[in-house]
Protein backbone atom coordinates (compact mmCIF):
# COMPACT_ATOMS: atom_id res chain seq x y z
CA UNK A 1 0.00 0.00 0.00
CA UNK A 2 1.57 3.06 -0.89
CA UNK A 3 -0.32 5.30 1.84
CA UNK A 4 1.98 4.55 3.88
CA UNK A 5 5.30 4.52 1.81
CA UNK A 6 7.17 7.42 3.72
CA UNK A 7 6.68 5.70 7.05
CA UNK A 8 7.77 2.56 5.60
CA UNK A 9 10.81 3.56 4.05
CA UNK A 10 12.43 5.28 7.26
CA UNK A 11 14.54 1.94 9.14
CA UNK A 12 13.30 3.31 12.33
CA UNK A 13 9.40 2.82 11.16
CA UNK A 14 9.56 0.20 8.31
CA UNK A 15 6.65 -2.24 8.13
CA UNK A 16 6.84 -3.61 11.53
CA UNK A 17 6.23 -0.39 12.71
CA UNK A 18 3.63 0.48 10.45
CA UNK A 19 1.51 -2.24 11.07
CA UNK A 20 1.91 -1.54 15.19
CA UNK A 21 0.14 2.00 14.48
CA UNK A 22 -2.24 -0.07 12.22
CA UNK A 23 -2.96 -2.00 15.13
CA UNK A 24 -3.38 0.92 17.90
CA UNK A 25 -6.30 2.09 19.03
CA UNK A 26 -6.51 5.57 20.86
CA UNK A 27 -8.97 7.72 22.11
CA UNK A 28 -9.12 11.88 21.97
CA UNK A 29 -11.19 13.39 23.99
CA UNK A 30 -12.56 16.73 23.11
CA UNK A 31 -12.60 17.75 19.09
CA UNK A 32 -11.33 21.30 19.61
CA UNK A 33 -8.33 23.14 19.15
CA UNK A 34 -6.13 20.30 20.48
CA UNK A 35 -8.07 17.56 19.17
CA UNK A 36 -8.13 18.39 15.88
CA UNK A 37 -4.56 18.91 15.18
CA UNK A 38 -4.18 14.95 17.01
CA UNK A 39 -6.98 13.63 15.03
CA UNK A 40 -6.09 14.54 11.77
CA UNK A 41 -2.12 13.45 11.94
CA UNK A 42 -3.18 10.11 13.87
CA UNK A 43 -6.04 9.53 11.49
CA UNK A 44 -3.12 10.72 8.14
CA UNK A 45 -0.76 8.02 10.10
CA UNK A 46 -3.20 5.08 10.29
CA UNK A 47 -4.01 4.69 13.76
CA UNK A 48 -5.78 1.12 13.08
CA UNK A 49 -8.93 2.86 15.63
CA UNK A 50 -9.63 5.89 16.82
CA UNK A 51 -12.25 7.29 19.17
CA UNK A 52 -13.38 10.97 19.30
CA UNK A 53 -15.18 12.13 22.01
CA UNK A 54 -16.75 15.77 22.02
CA UNK A 55 -20.72 16.79 23.33
CA UNK A 56 -20.17 19.98 21.29
CA UNK A 57 -21.09 21.81 18.42
CA UNK A 58 -19.37 23.25 15.70
CA UNK A 59 -19.39 27.48 16.22
CA UNK A 60 -18.02 29.95 13.74
CA UNK A 61 -15.95 31.16 16.52
CA UNK A 62 -14.23 27.50 16.66
CA UNK A 63 -13.37 27.94 12.62
CA UNK A 64 -9.97 30.05 13.33
CA UNK A 65 -8.43 26.74 15.10
CA UNK A 66 -10.19 24.06 14.75
CA UNK A 67 -9.19 22.90 11.18
CA UNK A 68 -11.09 19.78 10.89
CA UNK A 69 -14.25 22.04 10.73
CA UNK A 70 -15.91 24.30 8.02
CA UNK A 71 -18.70 26.63 7.09
CA UNK A 72 -20.65 23.20 6.07
CA UNK A 73 -20.66 21.53 9.16
CA UNK A 74 -21.69 24.78 11.53
CA UNK A 75 -23.98 23.60 14.07
CA UNK A 76 -22.89 19.82 13.91
CA UNK A 77 -22.02 17.81 16.57
CA UNK A 78 -17.68 18.09 16.93
CA UNK A 79 -17.30 14.14 16.97
CA UNK A 80 -19.63 13.65 14.23
CA UNK A 81 -18.22 16.33 12.23
CA UNK A 82 -14.32 15.27 12.67
CA UNK A 83 -15.57 11.54 11.87
CA UNK A 84 -16.92 12.97 8.34
CA UNK A 85 -13.60 14.35 7.61
CA UNK A 86 -11.36 11.84 9.12
CA UNK A 87 -13.21 9.30 6.74
CA UNK A 88 -12.22 10.98 3.66
CA UNK A 89 -8.58 11.37 4.80
CA UNK A 90 -8.26 7.89 5.36
CA UNK A 91 -11.05 5.55 4.54
CA UNK A 92 -8.93 2.24 5.84
CA UNK A 93 -9.19 2.60 9.49
CA UNK A 94 -12.06 2.57 12.13
CA UNK A 95 -13.58 5.75 13.72
CA UNK A 96 -15.88 5.41 16.65
CA UNK A 97 -17.58 8.95 17.29
CA UNK A 98 -19.09 9.25 20.51
CA UNK A 99 -21.32 12.52 20.33
CA UNK A 100 -21.46 13.20 24.31
CA UNK A 101 -19.88 14.10 27.18
CA UNK A 102 -17.70 12.41 29.50
CA UNK A 103 -18.70 11.29 32.89
CA UNK A 104 -17.07 9.59 35.49
CA UNK A 105 -20.12 7.22 34.58
CA UNK A 106 -18.95 6.39 31.16
CA UNK A 107 -15.31 6.74 31.19
CA UNK A 108 -13.71 3.74 32.05
CA UNK A 109 -16.26 1.47 30.08
CA UNK A 110 -14.95 3.80 27.01
CA UNK A 111 -11.19 3.53 28.47
CA UNK A 112 -11.19 0.19 28.52
CA UNK A 113 -11.43 -0.11 24.56
CA UNK A 114 -8.31 1.78 23.99
CA UNK A 115 -4.17 1.49 24.23
CA UNK A 116 -3.75 5.21 24.51
CA UNK A 117 -6.06 8.30 25.61
CA UNK A 118 -5.37 12.04 24.53
CA UNK A 119 -6.90 14.68 26.58
CA UNK A 120 -7.97 17.70 24.53
CA UNK A 121 -10.66 19.08 26.94
CA UNK A 122 -11.02 22.93 28.05
CA UNK A 123 -11.66 22.60 31.54
CA UNK A 124 -10.27 21.52 35.13
CA UNK A 125 -13.06 19.14 35.58
CA UNK A 126 -12.40 16.87 32.91
CA UNK A 127 -9.22 17.28 32.54
CA UNK A 128 -9.11 15.48 36.40
CA UNK A 129 -11.64 12.96 34.94
CA UNK A 130 -9.36 11.82 32.12
CA UNK A 131 -6.44 11.65 34.28
CA UNK A 132 -8.16 9.55 36.90
CA UNK A 133 -10.08 7.61 34.52
CA UNK A 134 -6.51 6.45 32.94
CA UNK A 135 -4.92 5.64 36.14
CA UNK A 136 -7.91 3.51 36.88
CA UNK A 137 -7.85 1.62 33.58
CA UNK A 138 -4.09 1.58 33.54
CA UNK A 139 -3.65 3.48 30.00
CA UNK A 140 -0.89 6.04 28.95
CA UNK A 141 -2.66 9.95 28.81
CA UNK A 142 -1.12 12.14 26.35
CA UNK A 143 -1.61 15.93 27.98
CA UNK A 144 -1.82 19.42 26.29
CA UNK A 145 -3.12 22.30 27.47
CA UNK A 146 -3.16 25.63 26.27
CA UNK A 147 -3.42 29.44 27.28
CA UNK A 148 -3.46 32.39 25.24
CA UNK A 149 -0.36 32.36 23.77
CA UNK A 150 1.11 29.03 25.35
CA UNK A 151 0.98 25.42 25.84
CA UNK A 152 2.27 22.72 27.49
CA UNK A 153 2.37 19.20 27.07
CA UNK A 154 3.58 15.90 29.12
CA UNK A 155 2.74 12.05 29.10
CA UNK A 156 1.10 10.90 32.16
CA UNK A 157 1.00 7.37 33.59
CA UNK A 158 3.28 6.08 31.23
CA UNK A 159 5.45 2.84 32.36
CA UNK A 160 4.92 3.81 35.62
CA UNK A 161 5.66 7.24 35.05
CA UNK A 162 3.94 10.20 37.10
CA UNK A 163 0.44 11.46 36.34
CA UNK A 164 -1.10 14.66 36.49
CA UNK A 165 -2.40 14.90 39.79
CA UNK A 166 1.69 14.24 40.66
CA UNK A 167 2.05 17.92 38.68
CA UNK A 168 -0.82 19.84 39.68
CA UNK A 169 -2.82 17.90 42.99
CA UNK A 170 -5.89 19.10 42.70
CA UNK A 171 -8.12 21.38 41.01
CA UNK A 172 -7.48 25.37 40.84
CA UNK A 173 -10.68 26.93 41.98
CA UNK A 174 -13.64 27.11 39.69
CA UNK A 175 -12.96 30.28 37.50
CA UNK A 176 -9.67 31.30 38.36
CA UNK A 177 -8.21 30.38 35.30
CA UNK A 178 -10.00 30.97 32.33
CA UNK A 179 -10.17 29.34 29.10
CA UNK A 180 -9.61 30.26 25.58
CA UNK A 181 -13.51 30.59 24.98
CA UNK A 182 -13.42 33.62 27.66
CA UNK A 183 -9.92 34.98 27.08
CA UNK A 184 -8.90 34.03 23.43
CA UNK A 185 -5.82 32.22 22.00
CA UNK A 186 -3.31 32.74 18.98
CA UNK A 187 -5.40 29.83 16.54
CA UNK A 188 -1.82 28.44 15.44
CA UNK A 189 -0.90 27.53 18.93
CA UNK A 190 -3.31 24.88 19.51
CA UNK A 191 -2.35 23.71 16.14
CA UNK A 192 1.81 22.94 17.47
CA UNK A 193 0.63 21.76 20.87
CA UNK A 194 -1.74 19.22 19.30
CA UNK A 195 0.29 18.29 16.81
CA UNK A 196 3.78 17.62 19.75
CA UNK A 197 0.35 15.64 20.89
CA UNK A 198 0.01 13.43 17.88
CA UNK A 199 4.07 12.94 17.65
CA UNK A 200 4.11 11.73 21.35
CA UNK A 201 1.13 9.20 20.83
CA UNK A 202 3.30 7.85 17.30
CA UNK A 203 6.34 7.30 19.69
CA UNK A 204 4.34 5.31 22.53
CA UNK A 205 3.39 3.20 19.83
CA UNK A 206 6.13 2.88 18.29
CA UNK A 207 8.36 2.57 21.45
CA UNK A 208 10.68 5.29 19.24
CA UNK A 209 12.72 8.53 21.25
CA UNK A 210 12.05 9.45 24.33
CA UNK A 211 8.51 9.87 25.18
CA UNK A 212 7.76 13.01 26.93
CA UNK A 213 6.87 10.80 30.38
CA UNK A 214 7.89 12.40 33.81
CA UNK A 215 8.95 15.84 32.43
CA UNK A 216 6.40 18.63 31.27
CA UNK A 217 7.47 21.07 28.11
CA UNK A 218 5.99 25.16 28.27
CA UNK A 219 6.16 26.27 25.22
CA UNK A 220 5.88 30.41 24.06
CA UNK A 221 4.91 30.77 20.62
CA UNK A 222 6.05 34.83 21.22
CA UNK A 223 9.61 34.11 22.32
CA UNK A 224 9.60 30.78 20.55
CA UNK A 225 11.36 29.27 23.58
CA UNK A 226 10.84 25.89 25.53
CA UNK A 227 11.13 24.50 28.86
CA UNK A 228 11.31 21.21 29.99
CA UNK A 229 10.44 20.76 34.00
CA UNK A 230 11.51 17.36 35.52
CA UNK A 231 8.56 16.10 37.33
CA UNK A 232 8.44 13.08 40.42
CA UNK A 233 6.16 10.55 40.56
CA UNK A 234 3.57 11.16 43.53
CA UNK A 235 2.75 7.81 44.70
CA UNK A 236 0.19 8.88 47.67
CA UNK A 237 -1.49 11.05 45.00
CA UNK A 238 -2.12 7.95 42.52
CA UNK A 239 -3.01 5.78 45.67
CA UNK A 240 -5.68 8.47 46.60
CA UNK A 241 -7.05 7.72 42.67
CA UNK A 242 -7.07 3.80 43.26
CA UNK A 243 -8.42 4.06 46.61
CA UNK A 244 -11.19 6.21 45.25
CA UNK A 245 -12.66 3.29 42.68
CA UNK A 246 -15.41 1.73 44.91
CA UNK A 247 -17.18 5.78 44.82
CA UNK A 248 -15.91 6.72 41.04
CA UNK A 249 -19.06 5.74 39.44
CA UNK A 250 -21.14 8.09 42.35
CA UNK A 251 -18.71 11.50 41.40
CA UNK A 252 -21.24 13.20 39.48
CA UNK A 253 -23.62 12.31 41.90
CA UNK A 254 -21.94 14.67 44.30
CA UNK A 255 -21.39 17.39 41.56
CA UNK A 256 -25.20 17.22 40.82
CA UNK A 257 -26.27 17.74 44.24
CA UNK A 258 -24.25 20.69 44.93
CA UNK A 259 -26.48 23.90 44.89
CA UNK A 260 -27.54 25.15 41.50
CA UNK A 261 -26.49 28.39 40.41
CA UNK A 262 -28.96 30.76 39.09
CA UNK A 263 -28.45 31.51 35.34
CA UNK A 264 -30.55 34.39 33.51
CA UNK A 265 -30.34 35.40 30.17
CA UNK A 266 -30.10 38.90 28.53
CA UNK A 267 -33.58 39.47 27.79
CA UNK A 268 -35.18 38.35 30.99
CA UNK A 269 -32.57 40.58 33.02
CA UNK A 270 -33.91 44.02 31.18
CA UNK A 271 -37.38 42.96 32.14
CA UNK A 272 -36.59 43.59 35.84
CA UNK A 273 -35.96 46.82 38.03
CA UNK A 274 -33.76 48.31 40.39
CA UNK A 275 -30.55 46.10 39.42
CA UNK A 276 -27.26 46.15 39.75
CA UNK A 277 -24.59 45.33 37.41
CA UNK A 278 -21.50 43.55 38.02
CA UNK A 279 -18.76 42.69 35.48
CA UNK A 280 -16.75 39.93 37.28
CA UNK A 281 -13.59 39.99 34.41
CA UNK A 282 -9.95 41.69 35.04
CA UNK A 283 -9.84 45.17 35.00
CA UNK A 284 -7.92 44.70 31.70
CA UNK A 285 -10.64 42.70 29.71
CA UNK A 286 -12.45 44.07 26.76
CA UNK A 287 -14.71 45.23 25.73
CA UNK A 288 -15.94 47.20 28.61
CA UNK A 289 -20.49 47.20 28.61
CA UNK A 290 -20.36 51.29 29.32
CA UNK A 291 -23.88 51.54 29.06
CA UNK A 292 -25.56 49.85 32.01
CA UNK A 293 -23.02 51.24 34.44
CA UNK A 294 -21.64 48.13 35.89
CA UNK A 295 -19.78 47.91 39.25
CA UNK A 296 -16.15 46.35 38.38
CA UNK A 297 -15.47 43.78 41.03
CA UNK A 298 -12.77 41.41 39.10
CA UNK A 299 -13.33 37.49 40.52
CA UNK A 300 -9.48 37.44 41.43
CA UNK A 301 -10.49 40.33 44.11
CA UNK A 302 -14.38 39.55 44.68
CA UNK A 303 -14.75 37.89 47.83
CA UNK A 304 -12.71 40.57 49.09
CA UNK A 305 -14.73 43.22 47.72
CA UNK A 306 -18.29 42.24 48.99
CA UNK A 307 -19.19 45.39 50.77
CA UNK A 308 -19.09 47.37 47.93
CA UNK A 309 -22.72 44.91 46.50
CA UNK A 310 -25.62 46.99 47.18
CA UNK A 311 -27.84 44.28 49.31
CA UNK A 312 -31.23 45.83 48.13
CA UNK A 313 -30.92 45.58 44.46
CA UNK A 314 -31.05 42.58 42.46
CA UNK A 315 -27.47 41.71 41.69
CA UNK A 316 -26.76 40.35 38.06
CA UNK A 317 -23.36 39.26 37.38
CA UNK A 318 -21.51 38.99 33.84
CA UNK A 319 -18.08 37.98 32.58
CA UNK A 320 -16.87 37.00 28.96
CA UNK A 321 -17.98 33.23 28.98
CA UNK A 322 -20.87 33.24 31.60
CA UNK A 323 -18.59 30.95 33.53
CA UNK A 324 -17.06 33.49 36.06
CA UNK A 325 -19.79 34.68 36.31
CA UNK A 326 -21.14 31.75 38.12
CA UNK A 327 -18.37 31.33 40.69
CA UNK A 328 -18.91 34.83 41.33
CA UNK A 329 -22.35 33.81 42.39
CA UNK A 330 -21.25 30.65 44.16
CA UNK A 331 -18.85 33.65 46.45
CA UNK A 332 -22.32 35.54 47.33
CA UNK A 333 -24.41 32.20 47.51
CA UNK A 334 -21.64 31.32 50.48
CA UNK A 335 -21.87 34.96 52.09
CA UNK A 336 -25.99 34.58 51.89
CA UNK A 337 -25.84 36.99 49.69
CA UNK A 338 -28.92 36.12 47.92
CA UNK A 339 -31.17 37.79 44.76
CA UNK A 340 -28.83 37.23 42.84
CA UNK A 341 -28.40 35.89 39.14
CA UNK A 342 -25.62 35.03 36.42
CA UNK A 343 -26.00 36.13 32.92
CA UNK A 344 -26.16 33.15 30.43
CA UNK A 345 -24.49 35.08 28.08
CA UNK A 346 -20.75 37.03 28.09
CA UNK A 347 -20.25 40.98 27.70
CA UNK A 348 -20.29 40.99 23.89
CA UNK A 349 -23.81 39.73 23.06
CA UNK A 350 -24.58 42.24 26.22
CA UNK A 351 -23.50 45.16 24.06
CA UNK A 352 -24.91 43.86 20.62
CA UNK A 353 -28.96 42.35 22.61
CA UNK A 354 -28.46 46.22 24.32
CA UNK A 355 -27.29 47.97 20.27
CA UNK A 356 -30.27 45.85 19.03
CA UNK A 357 -32.84 46.28 21.14
CA UNK A 358 -32.28 48.58 23.83
CA UNK A 359 -32.03 48.28 27.83
CA UNK B 1 20.53 35.16 46.83
CA UNK B 2 19.89 36.66 43.48
CA UNK B 3 17.72 34.48 41.70
CA UNK B 4 16.48 34.06 38.44
CA UNK B 5 12.55 33.34 38.26
CA UNK B 6 10.37 32.44 35.45
CA UNK B 7 6.89 33.00 35.33
CA UNK B 8 4.48 31.08 32.95
CA UNK B 9 0.71 32.14 31.27
CA UNK B 10 -1.50 34.30 33.60
CA UNK B 11 1.49 34.40 36.17
CA UNK B 12 3.87 36.54 33.74
CA UNK B 13 0.61 38.93 33.04
CA UNK B 14 0.77 39.66 36.97
CA UNK B 15 4.23 39.95 37.39
CA UNK B 16 4.32 42.18 33.96
CA UNK B 17 7.53 40.18 33.15
CA UNK B 18 8.32 37.09 31.82
CA UNK B 19 11.62 36.48 34.12
CA UNK B 20 13.61 38.85 36.11
CA UNK B 21 16.32 38.99 38.91
CA UNK B 22 14.80 38.97 42.32
CA UNK B 23 17.07 39.20 45.61
CA UNK B 24 16.09 36.71 48.34
CA UNK B 25 17.43 35.80 51.65
CA UNK B 26 15.02 33.05 52.96
CA UNK B 27 15.71 29.53 52.69
CA UNK B 28 13.43 27.44 51.63
CA UNK B 29 10.85 27.38 48.92
CA UNK B 30 7.64 28.29 50.75
CA UNK B 31 9.62 31.25 51.65
CA UNK B 32 9.83 32.28 48.46
CA UNK B 33 6.70 31.81 48.02
CA UNK B 34 5.65 34.59 50.67
CA UNK B 35 8.45 36.83 49.73
CA UNK B 36 7.11 36.46 45.88
CA UNK B 37 3.14 37.32 47.73
CA UNK B 38 4.70 40.54 49.28
CA UNK B 39 6.15 41.50 45.88
CA UNK B 40 2.71 40.52 44.20
CA UNK B 41 -0.40 40.12 45.84
CA UNK B 42 -2.39 38.85 42.76
CA UNK B 43 -0.20 35.89 43.27
CA UNK B 44 -1.50 34.20 46.24
CA UNK B 45 -5.40 33.34 44.33
CA UNK B 46 -3.22 31.63 41.77
CA UNK B 47 -2.39 27.94 41.91
CA UNK B 48 0.74 26.95 40.50
CA UNK B 49 3.96 25.07 41.30
CA UNK B 50 7.71 26.13 41.30
CA UNK B 51 10.72 24.24 39.76
CA UNK B 52 14.38 24.58 41.06
CA UNK B 53 17.01 24.03 38.36
CA UNK B 54 14.01 22.94 36.23
CA UNK B 55 12.98 20.07 38.74
CA UNK B 56 9.52 20.35 40.07
CA UNK B 57 10.10 21.23 44.05
CA UNK B 58 7.70 21.02 46.93
CA UNK B 59 7.79 24.03 49.40
CA UNK B 60 9.76 22.60 52.26
CA UNK B 61 12.86 21.99 49.76
CA UNK B 62 15.70 24.03 50.21
CA UNK B 63 16.79 26.72 47.59
CA UNK B 64 20.56 25.66 46.31
CA UNK B 65 20.36 27.24 43.60
CA UNK B 66 19.54 30.64 41.30
CA UNK B 67 17.32 29.24 38.65
CA UNK B 68 13.32 29.30 39.85
CA UNK B 69 10.08 28.68 37.52
CA UNK B 70 6.73 29.27 38.36
CA UNK B 71 4.32 27.06 36.50
CA UNK B 72 0.60 27.44 36.10
CA UNK B 73 -1.94 24.85 35.25
CA UNK B 74 -3.50 25.43 31.48
CA UNK B 75 -7.63 24.90 30.88
CA UNK B 76 -7.42 25.15 27.34
CA UNK B 77 -7.97 23.52 24.66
Amino acid sequence: MSRYNRHIILSEIGQIGQDKISKAKVLVIGAGGLGCPVLQYLAAAGIGTLGIMDFDVVSESNLQRQVLFGTSTLSVNKALAAKKRLEDLNNTITINAYPKRLTSRNALEIFKNYDIIVDGTDNFETRYLVNDASILTNKPLVYGGIYKFEGQLSVFNYNNGPSYRCLFPSPPEAGTIPNCSEIGVLGVLPGIIGTMQANEVIKIILELGNVLSGRVLYYNALSSEMTSIKINKSETEIQKVINNKPFFNSKEEEIKCTVTIPEISIEEVFKNNNLQFIDVREMEEQPKVTSINPLYLPLSEFENNLDKIDLEKTKVIFCQAGIRSKSAVSILQKYRINNSYSIKEGALEIIEYIKKNGK
Amino acid sequence: MKLAIKYFGQLAEITECSEEEFEFSGMKISDLREALFLKYSKLSNKDFQIAQNQVLVSDDTEITTNEIALLPPFAGG
